[in-house]
């Protein structure tokens, strides 16, 4: 940790600029946690890149004080993905949202997922198309009703988590804007992970969405509703903690602690079990439904041990230099020359 | 055997896809090089892998055209065809010189094949040959007799029929084996049997040609008289590859290549991968967008990038490329053209693409636009696209096309100490607490490059407008159309430090100018210094530049009574002419898939004189 990175607070992450989302954004709570965090990890402003697309979320780069791109619509994991190719040196961080990042940026972030560059993906969901004021996106719920869908969406939404661990992301979390502590403390995994960590926090839109997470946000419903998940521990929640998530072969079911099971009964979670993950990131379920599971929150999946795309890459450049570094005569001569005099 | 001697002769080697025909006259054509003639070659093959066996659309051909003098095209007629099937014959009748010697694969005209190629009759009983001298072999016989001793299936021994007609030929033009017999060597080293079975092909086909007398007389060409040096074959696609790793090392930054696979691009991303000792990072993605924009990012970074592509990959880039006007950021972006439009003929040459380089972006989005003329000449365009993009933090568009990429030349290679430095200062880092203001500008118009990782420096650029200096956002109307003029003026200054455009050949004041671009240049040269040993008054000047123009090609427009251009496409630099200049510049379009050739032009000259 450099001198310099050690003595910044949240401040020295704040630009000139005024922020211009709307006013009761869940936004504003993003960025107010990620620059709580940079602070704390130690790397030199100037170190850090932020790459976004385009979107409401994508605005961010304007605001951290560190070197940024607003790029174009869908493809900052492209840009990032060069950008850390040549640059392994640099922190960088992807925010994108569910319209750039799983629909128009759909290809590149599958891509990002598989090759496992050591950058960090915060794609903020609020379930509709902000920027362009209100059509839906692809984790509006079905029937969803928009300006583009005055009859209700018929397109059967995305589970991000879902997707990106089917796309062998090998961090996978989810946390929320309105839960400070628990999305800083999901944000110091993400970038302690070394490799790319995809973090899907629940964004309130308050203009075009408004509500859409509000029974996992809500003090009121939150605990009935969320699931909050912590390495080695067993799966409770609940008002009292009194419930518990059991696997009754490979489905989860829920069980009443107090109706004769103990929590030695439950599913203990294991951030790396793929397995597990696999079946952890599916639950999914409608919350209006009667009967529907808690949706979980936390870190799903680490994988800690897959190598990162810029490892590898790097790896082969030694290895071929170390067979003789690049000679440009050589090259030029090529194989087999003839003079001519 | 006599051996007479000749000053330049055209061959093609046609077969089917499977035939091999590509290598064998890649072979020729290196052993015609290292024997000092100069050359040009156009490889012509099938867009399908494996089209079906005998079948017209599978036919694969190379046309080789060498000689003791200068060869500025791969000829417009072959003297000599090898066909080793009916379909080969049959797609190339068109193209033979009357008199010219046709060597056929006996085993490839028997009815299946016929039938295969739709020929009612056998094209060598039905007089279809008449006025051709015709050697008939029994390739497919003749190389399995020949492999007898050797224990490997029918099918792999058929595979050594290429090596048969290759020896066969170098016999025939007075050559030795020595050049192939070391590429079989290094080819096949850890497959003696194949390696042994190629050998022996190659020999019997030379020993054949010697022992049988097939023909009246051996020929030879005599070295060129080529500027004294050291030479070597090349590509196109190979020497642009070669000019980025030089600017690379020129500039001093790692080179980074985001590509995505496409026809006829491809061999750059294959050449880069393999100089990995250079430092050069080549990064295949999941598809032209983000390769393009991998590029940007690793430009944003401090390296010099490059995304090289064709046609619809360039289409596909659009949008990043005028990420990459507004960031003004170094990049090169690679379209070696093919025919269009959509998918069109992804094997065949075309240089229809010129129009979407200059034009084909949302809004004022200028680009610096380069071409290549030659093979070797897309080693200095690629050296060159890279020189400005770095000097001027703009994104270039570096044009080439399938002619080019494919064909090979002779070159007299430049020595690493001749090629200029590119001198490239990244940003110094801020520590008096100043604000670092990204859109400040130099007597070039171009800013400052700032690297992440460097003090003081930390800044935020992206696609919405900048406002003039600091670089914020901006919607101010005035800065706008200050921005979008600065942009252009910033590219057009660029004319400044570009060389002025010469005339290849002819005198500066004349009747006729003949103005190209890109790939028709061996063409316009032979059909231009034709016309000049003749007594007219014909000149021919190419231009690399076309965006911006150098700064004296109007003038020179107006020194002749009329301008030509000829084109592969539907005519769009003489589009450009006419809007820039005013004058009423005559198109000359051929848009077949092929080369213009020369005898094409000096009837279009004629017809205009």
């Amino acid at each position: 940790m450099s001198e310099v990175a050690q003595q910044l607070t949240a401040k020295d992450f704040q630009t000139d600029q005024e922020v211009r989302w709307c006013p009761g954004c869940g936004d504003y709570s993003i960025l107010k946690q990620v620059h709580t965090v940079l602070p704390q990890l130690g790397i030199a402003r100037e170190d850090i890149v932020v790459v976004s697309g385009i979107g409401c979320s994508s605005r961010f780069p304007y605001y951290t004080n560190t070197f940024g791109m607003h790029s174009i619509h869908g493809r900052a994991t492209a840009i990032a993905s060069g950008l850390k190719a040549a640059r392994p040196d640099l922190s960088v961080w992807i925010v994108t949202g569910d319209g750039d990042g799983l629909s128009i940026g759909g290809n590149h972030m599958i891509h990002l997922l598989r090759r496992n560059f050591n950058v960090n993906v915060l794609l903020f969901n609020n379930e509709i198309y902000g920027l362009t004021k209100g059509q839906y996106s692809p984790t509006s719920q079905l029937g969803k009703v928009t300006k583009s869908t005055p009859m209700g969406s018929v397109d059967h939404p995305f589970n991000p988590a879902a997707l990106a661990l089917g796309a062998d992301a090998t961090f996978v979390a989810r946390s929320m804007d309105r839960d400070p502590a628990h999305l800083q403390e999901v944000l110091i995994r993400a970038n302690q992970h070394k490799g790319t960590s995809f973090t899907e926090i629940y964004q309130n839109c308050n203009i075009f969405n408004d509500g859409a997470f509000e029974v996992f946000t809500e003090k009121a419903s939150k605990k009935e509703n969320d699931l909050f998940v912590k390495n080695g521990q067993p799966l409770v929640f609940g008002e009292s903690d009194n419930k518990g998530i059991k696997l009754d072969g490979f489905t989860p079911i829920v069980v009443d602690l107090n109706d004769g099971h103990s929590k030695d009964d439950l599913w203990i979670h294991n951030e790396n079990d793929i397995y597990k993950a696999q079946i952890l990131v599916r639950i999914f379920d409608d919350p209006t439904v009667e009967g529907h599971m808690p949706r979980p929150f936390g870190v799903f999946y680490e994988n800690p041990n897959r190598a990162t795309y810029e490892d590898l890459m790097t790896a082969q450049l030694d290895a071929a230099k170390a067979k003789g570094e690049g000679n440009l005569d050589k090259l030029l001569r090529g194989n087999e020359t003839w003079e001519i005099k | 055997m006599n051996i007479q001697t000749i000053e330049d002769v055209v061959i093609k080697f046609a077969g089917d896809s499977g035939d091999g025909m590509q290598l064998t006259g890649g072979q020729f054509t290196n052993n015609t090089a290292l024997m000092g003639a100069d050359l040009a070659t156009f490889p012509d093959f099938p867009a399908e892998i494996r089209a079906p066996i005998g079948t017209l659309p599978g036919v694969s051909g190379f046309q080789l055209h060498f000689g003791s003098r200068k060869i500025f095209t791969p000829g417009d007629h072959c003297d000599v065809l090898v066909a080793m099937n009916v379909a080969a014959l049959k797609v190339n009748l068109g193209n033979l010189r009357k008199g010219a010697i046709v060597i056929v694969n006996t085993d490839g005209f028997d009815q299946k094949n016929m039938r295969l190629a739709n020929a009612e009759t056998n094209p060598l009983e039905d007089g279809t040959l008449d006025g051709y001298v015709v050697i008939k072999i029994d390739v497919t016989k003749l190389t399995r007799e020949a492999l007898s001793e050797i224990q490997m299936g029918v099918k792999e021994k058929d595979r050594c029929k290429n090596m048969f007609v290759l020896g066969f030929l170098y016999y025939m033009y007075s050559r030795t084996l020595d050049s192939t017999e070391r590429f079989l060597n290094s080819k096949f080293s850890k497959k003696p049997d194949v390696l042994e079975a190629n050998l022996r092909a190659l020999r019997a086909g030379y020993n054949y040609a010697d022992t049988t007398e097939v023909f009246a007389s051996r020929y030879k060409v005599e070295a060129a008289k080529l500027e004294p040096g050291t030479y070597r074959s090349i590509m196109g696609n190979e020497a642009a590859a070669m000019g980025f790793v030089a600017a690379s090392q020129k500039c001093g930054l790692p080179l980074f290549l985001g590509s995505y696979p496409i026809t006829p691009a491809s061999d750059i991303l294959h050449y880069l991968s393999y100089n990995k000792n250079f430092g050069v990072r080549t990064f295949q993605a999941e598809d032209e967008i983000a390769a393009i924009c991998s590029s940007i990012g690793a430009s944003f970074g401090g390296h010099l990038a490059i995304t090289t592509t064709s046609g619809p990959g360039v289409a596909l880039k659009g949008e990043a490329m005028g990420l990459a006007v507004m960031l003004e950021i170094p990049l090169v972006v690679v379209n070696i053209q093919r025919a269009g439009p959509s998918t069109g003929m992804p094997t065949k040459t075309e240089q229809a693409d010129l129009l979407q380089a200059l034009y084909g972006r949302n809004g004022e989005s200028p680009m610096v636009v380069i071409s290549a003329a030659r093979p070797s000449d897309a080693f200095d365009v690629a050296f060159e696209s890279c020189r400005i993009a770095l000097n001027h933090m703009t994104p270039v568009m570096m044009l080439s096309d399938g002619y080019i990429a494919n064909g090979a030349e002779p070159w007299k290679f430049p020595q690493s100490k001749d090629l200029p430095e590119i001198p490239v200062k990244f940003a110094e880092p801020i520590t008096d607490g100043s604000v670092y203001k990204p859109y400040d500008r130099d007597e070039k118009l171009s800013r400052p490059w700032a690297i992440p990782g460097t003090k003081g420096l930390e800044h935020r650029i992206g696609g919405l407008e900048k406002a003039n200096i600091t670089g914020n956002i901006s919607y101010d109307a005035e800065n706008h159309e200050f921005m979008v003029k600065l942009r252009d003026e910033k590219v057009e200054r660029i004319a400044d430090y570009i060389p002025l455009q010469k005339i290849e050949s002819g005198p500066e004041k004349g009747k006729v100018l003949v103005l190209g671009w890109g790939s028709t240049y061996g063409a316009i040269q032979s059909a231009v210094n034709q016309l000049l040993a003749d007594g007219y008054s014909v000149a021919h000047a190419h231009v690399r530049y076309l965006k911006p123009f150098p700064k004296n090609l109007g003038e020179i427009l107006f020194n002749y009574d009329k301008v030509i251009v000829p084109e592969i496409n539907n005519g769009q630099l003489v589009k450009v002419i006419r809007d820039k200049y005013m004058i009423p510049a005559i198109p000359f379009n051929k848009i077949k898939g092929t080369p213009i050739t020369s005898a094409e032009l000096i009837d279009v000259i004629m017809k205009n004189y």
